[in-house]
């Protein structure tokens, strides 16, 4: 149960990603490879690979292309309108092994002009960050909508007889073990701020809440009463964590103030009530309860108040989670030995089921809103999965080995 | 022996346990503005680069809980026909009322316990695969509760008597179907030491 991870070798097992579903009616965009000699990152290639994951956009093959033009004057329009597409990407990437002068271009095909066009410096260690900060800035200007590529994931790993919390990029890429355990580490949940991490850990032998400084790798244990200290969940203005206390005798909802370290216990009564999720506008907690009988999602005003009970559709629905804009609240929502994420819509309160179970779980929305990440098991393996909330793009997150589960996206 | 206290004897007392508390107390846990100890080394990198996050190396020495009885179970552990040998209780899905069939055996791990008060037991609650991972973690311990309550009626003294839940997190069998689920739905009972 020792915990080891400073001297443990940086896990470089990256996950790699497979489309599984798309869309029909994707955008055709060309991502021509940028002129960049000697760079050590392939920037337009994990533009493209960011792009296509969306599944919003149908990438064209560099087999395919006319031409590899890498600035807008190179550019013959007809050439690619011949090939049918509607946008594309050109570049160039500039540097001294240290340091690279990268700039792009977002050129509307038909139109034969330029959309959006950058130059930023980067040092070689960022080249990564860079090229998913342009696919950001290619995808809100194509879809209207933020895109998700720059942010993070957290996740845990069983490899080795351990457990890992572990931060990769959204892309999985560059996954770097940020605590491991001999005995379970769980519910790993971001600061608004992204920069710290609460999650659960037992390694003595029962359960504790840390908080850890993703950057110094510092941590302070915030809750280890008798029983379950769980489920922990930030809330939007970093303020108070949400979380689980079983230490009156039955799971309930507490809220901690982070500053004065003071505890509001919001729910009593003997059931089950766990996993607390904040609205985004710090008003309201999600929690999962079976008072009813069953497990089925409530709301309860976050300073304490009426409980109201969300959900009545499906014999199991837990672990909600709202969108950032409130208007949707993800969950696991089972029908007899099948659970799937499912998706309410605040408005009108319907589920629509957005996965092919059987055993989903741990829904984490992107910061944009658009996809939302899960864990999936399927024929005795673990792993995570990404899907859109209209349900009609779904990517597989691969891990090279071992389980992964519980992945959360950062703010 | 008091073989035959009900479930539902046990169930309703179980009820009665859930006091409701106060609603604002102070965390005594909570570790003011200091890591916590046993934090050793911290990288300080920035998230940037390749090394950023990779961090500290927790831990350091943690207790082991290790108390009296350590090996000291005698041999009616290990002999087949005594409900002594049976250590794990299992259940019904979604459900934490211990089974007509296990009752003699959680009678007969309470008796030895009131026999032997210097012994002590922790009660591992867990769950199988399906559904949600913290609420799993609820469904452990109130199954180990069930089972430390049932204990208790029986007379072992509560200072006797831990519990802690694993949820899903520790099978005791890998697989995806009701044959692993059947024996993951379960409370260990795992005497100090042991």
């Amino acid at each position: 149960m020792l915990l080891c991870g400073l001297h443990a070798p940086i896990l470089f097992a990256a996950l790699s990603i497979e489309i599984t579903e798309g869309t029909e009616s994707a955008l055709p965009v060309a991502v021509v490879p940028f002129a960049a000699a000697g760079a050590p990152v392939d920037i337009s290639a994990i533009v493209n690979a960011d792009l296509q994951r969306t599944g919003y956009f149908k990438m064209l093959d560099q087999q395919a292309m006319p031409a590899q033009p890498a600035t807008l004057q190179e550019v013959n329009f007809k050439d690619w309108q011949a090939a049918n597409q509607n946008y594309m990407v050109v570049g160039k990437v500039n540097g001294n092994g240290a340091q690279y002068d990268v700039q792009f271009q977002l050129l509307d095909v038909y139109k034969s002009g330029q959309l959006l066009g950058y130059r930023m410096t980067s040092s070689a260690n960022d080249l990564r960050r860079t090229a998913h900060h342009i696919s950001d800035l290619i995808f809100e200007k194509l879809t209207g909508k933020k895109g998700s590529f720059s942010g993070r994931i957290a996740y845990i790993t069983t490899s080795g007889g351990g457990r890992q919390l572990q931060v990769a990029d959204a892309d999985g890429f560059n996954p770097q073990t940020v605590a491991s355990s001999t005995e379970p580490l769980m519910s790993p949940s971001w600061s608004p701020d992204g920069k710290r991490i609460a999650y659960v850990s037992f390694e003595h032998k029962s359960a504790a809440i840390y908080i850890q400084v993703l950057a110094n790798g510092q941590r302070e244990r915030v809750a280890e009463f008798p029983g379950i200290n769980g489920a922990p969940a930030w809330s939007p203005d970093g303020t108070r964590l949400a979380l689980t206390l079983s230490k009156d005798g039955s799971p309930d909802i507490y809220v901690l103030n982070l500053a004065s370290h003071a505890l509001l216990k919001l729910t009593k009564g003997y059931s089950i009530d766990t996993e607390p999720s904040w609205s985004p506008d710090g008003r309201s907690i999600v929690f999962t309860s079976d008072k009813g009988g069953k497990p089925q999602l409530y709301l309860i005003p976050s300073q304490g108040g009426e409980e109201k009970r969300l959900t009545f559709s499906g014999s199991y629905n837990s672990r909600g989670s709202f969108s950032p804009d409130g208007k949707y609240l993800a969950m696991v929502h089972g029908n007899g030995n099948d659970y799937r994420i499912g998706l309410m819509d605040m408005a009108s309160r319907s589920i629509s089921v957005l996965t092919s179970g059987p055993d989903d779980e741990s829904p984490s929305f992107a910061p944009n809103g658009g996809m939302i990440l899960y864990a999936s098991k399927k024929g005795g393996t673990a792993f995570l999965s990404a899907v859109s909330i209209d349900g009609k793009m779904q990517q597989k997150l691969v891990f090279s080995s071992g389980e992964v589960r519980e992945p959360a996206w950062s703010p | 022996m008091k073989l035959k206290p009900t479930f539902w004897a046990i169930a309703c007392s179980a009820l009665l346990l859930s006091a409701c508390g106060d609603t604002e107390e102070k965390d005594p846990s909570f570790v003011d503005g200091n890591p916590q100890s046993g934090i050793k080394d911290a990288s300080t990198s920035g998230l940037n680069n390749g090394t950023g996050i990779n961090g500290s190396e927790m831990g350091g020495s943690l207790s082991n809980g290790g108390g009296s009885g350590a090996g000291n179970l005698g041999p009616e552990f290990s002999d087949p026909n005594n409900p002594l040998s049976k250590r794990t209780i299992y259940f019904m899905l979604d459900s934490s009322q211990v089974l007509p069939d296990f009752i003699p055996v959680v009678a007969a791990h309470a008796q030895y316990l009131i026999a032997n008060p210097s012994q002590h037991v922790v009660l591992e609650g867990n769950s199988d695969e399906r559904g949600s991972r913290e609420y799993n973690i609820a469904l452990g311990e109130k199954r180990a509760k069930s089972v430390a309550e049932m204990m208790k009626i029986q007379g072992v003294s509560e200072n006797q008597i831990n519990t802690v839940s694993y949820g899903e997190e520790k099978p005791a069998v890998p697989g995806n179907d009701e044959s692993a689920w059947e024996q993951n739905r379960r409370v260990e009972i795992t005497y100090q030491g042991q």
